[in-house]
């Protein structure tokens, strides 16, 4: 079996510890480790952005980066945006807007438009429209998710 | 995913002797957004990924109006763009860093990587020629540098000798009047390969009429990027013209060797060196 080396790290505020495999990504790290399912897996070679994270402030695909990487590092993930009573406008936005179908896709369009808001708080629509190139829905067509993303900066700036 | 050992480097002479220990199965990991995949898919035999991001050197991101810039091998594309000097002092390398992927690959990948991995289509590579970088390369018996146009080989294949890496790249201060622009044809408006690229920075004199001097580079059209040196030369000392323009771009179609795929034919890649290389030369022209 493949030697496992200790990380210790950030998630969502709170220091974590685990034992991950060099070649284990940090999706996989996530998932299979940490059981936090929320990030998922869509084409594992960074097109389709379902396995969105954000890494240090910045928005990465967590398949594309290696759990032993974070070692030191801070990894927020969509499982961090709620309070307990309480959903992340981003979250209402994409719920009012009807921004979703299957929903395989959101937790990465949602982090995605998480990092965006965190750096523009006020975005024009272009702007949202490269910002989450990266991020692929099968379901919705899109129109949604931009107007929820626009929503969320009104609510979330105003 | 294969197995692989993994270790943070912190200094240059560390990464160069795992380099040369580890012979052809060790690889540099920069931002890995071409380096995880092509593990991933078995397209590349890996048994240690060096981590280069903890060491200084690969870092620097320091640009001087005198000196030029000092791009570390392993600096995201984002932080690149975020610094307005930079943008305003080497906008076609600009206009590459901003079209890699997506945000969240700009938030990994970097201009080094794009370089080591020596995709004959990689965008940020033209840019690197026109504006007369320098590959800042250590190895067992030091450093050396070297000119971009002569760092990839092959596809996938580079200048580098064994324990060699790559550690900066210097980008010479750009002259008065002078800029770059750089330009892709891809089906997509974002998020794809380049059928063709083309870059070109060009040097007018103070009434900006002449062309003191232009360099063109091209992408996606040979095994490696191509540096399109008589292009580039014929149009020293011209006027700004259509029919300047057009010569150069005739000249740059001449030494365009394409293969057809699945991304277009040979034919249609000819036919856009011809356009991406007038718009490059305009592009950079309307920027000064
Ligand atoms: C979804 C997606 C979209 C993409 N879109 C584009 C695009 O539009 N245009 C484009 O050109 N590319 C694109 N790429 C490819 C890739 O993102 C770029 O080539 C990127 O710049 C690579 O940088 P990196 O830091 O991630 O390199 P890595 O993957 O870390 O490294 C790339 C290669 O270079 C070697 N290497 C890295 N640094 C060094 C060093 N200092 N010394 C020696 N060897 C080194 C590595 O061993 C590896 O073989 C895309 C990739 C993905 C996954
Ligand atoms: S699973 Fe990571 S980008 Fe698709
Ligand atoms: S809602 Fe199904 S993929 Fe986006």
């Amino acid at each position: 079996m493949a030697r496992k080396s200790h990380v210790q790290t950030t998630i969502n505020g709170e220091t974590v510890e685990f034992l991950c495999e060099s070649r284990q990504s940090l999706l996989e790290v996530l998932r299979d480790e940490l059981y936090l399912t929320g990030a998922k897996e869509g084409c594992n070679n960074g097109n389709c952005g379902a396995c969105s994270v954000i890494l240090d402030g910045r928005l990465v695909n967590s398949c594309l980066v290696l759990g032993v990487e974070t070692e030191g590092r801070s990894v927020e993930t969509i499982e961090g945006l709620a309070e307990p009573d309480k959903l992340h406008p981003i979250q209402d936005a994409f719920l009012e807007n009807a921004a979703l179908q299957c929903g395989i896709c959101t937790p990465g369009f949602i982090m995605s438009a998480k990092a965006l808001l965190d750096s523009n708080p006020n975005p024009t629509e272009h702007e949202i429209r490269y910002w989450l190139a990266g991020n692929l829905c099968r379901c919705t067509g899109y129109d949604k998710i931009v107007k929820a993303v626009m929503d969320a900066a009104q609510e979330t700036s105003a | 995913m294969q197995d692989f050992s993994y270790v943070s480097a912190q200094t240059v002479s560390e990464a160069v002797s795992l380099l040369d220990e580890n012979g052809e199965k060790a690889r540099i990991l920069a931002g890995g957004t071409d380096l995880i995949v092509q593990v991933r898919e078995a397209r590349r035999d890996v048994g240690l990924m060096i981590d280069v991001k903890s060491i200084p050197e690969v870092n620097v991101l320091d640009y001087d109006d005198d000196a030029g810039l000092t791009l570390g091998a392993a600096v995201e594309c984002y932080k690149i763009y975020a610094v307005d000097a930079i943008c305003n002092a080497y906008p076609g390398l600009i206009d590459a860093t901003k079209i890699i992927g997506g945000t969240a690959i700009q938030g990994r990948a970097g201009v080094g990587g794009n370089l080591c991995n020596a995709s004959p289509a990689a965008d940020c590579i033209p840019p690197l020629i026109v504006l007369g970088a320098t590959c800042v390369i250590a190895g067992p018996n030091g450093e050396r540098e070297l000119p971009v146009e002569h760092f990839c080989t092959g596809p996938g294949q580079t200048a580098l000798e064994k324990g060699e890496m790559l550690v900066s790249l210097k980008i010479p201060a750009p002259a008065s009047n002078s800029s770059s622009f750089y330009l892709r044809f891809i089906p997509r408006n974002e998020m794809d390969i380049a059928v063709v690229g083309a870059g070109a920075s060009v040097t007018l004199d103070a009434a900006k009429q002449t062309i003191v001097s232009a360099r063109i580079a091209l992408a996606a059209v040979a095994p490696t990027p191509l540096f399109a040196e008589e292009a580039s030369e014929l149009l020293a000392g011209r006027e700004v013209s259509d029919a300047a323009i057009d010569e150069a771009a005739q000249a740059a179609q001449a030494i365009a060797r394409p293969i057809s795929d699945m991304r277009g034919t040979a034919e249609q890649r000819t036919h856009l060196v011809g356009v991406l290389t007038r718009r490059a030369l305009n592009g950079a022209i309307q920027r000064i």
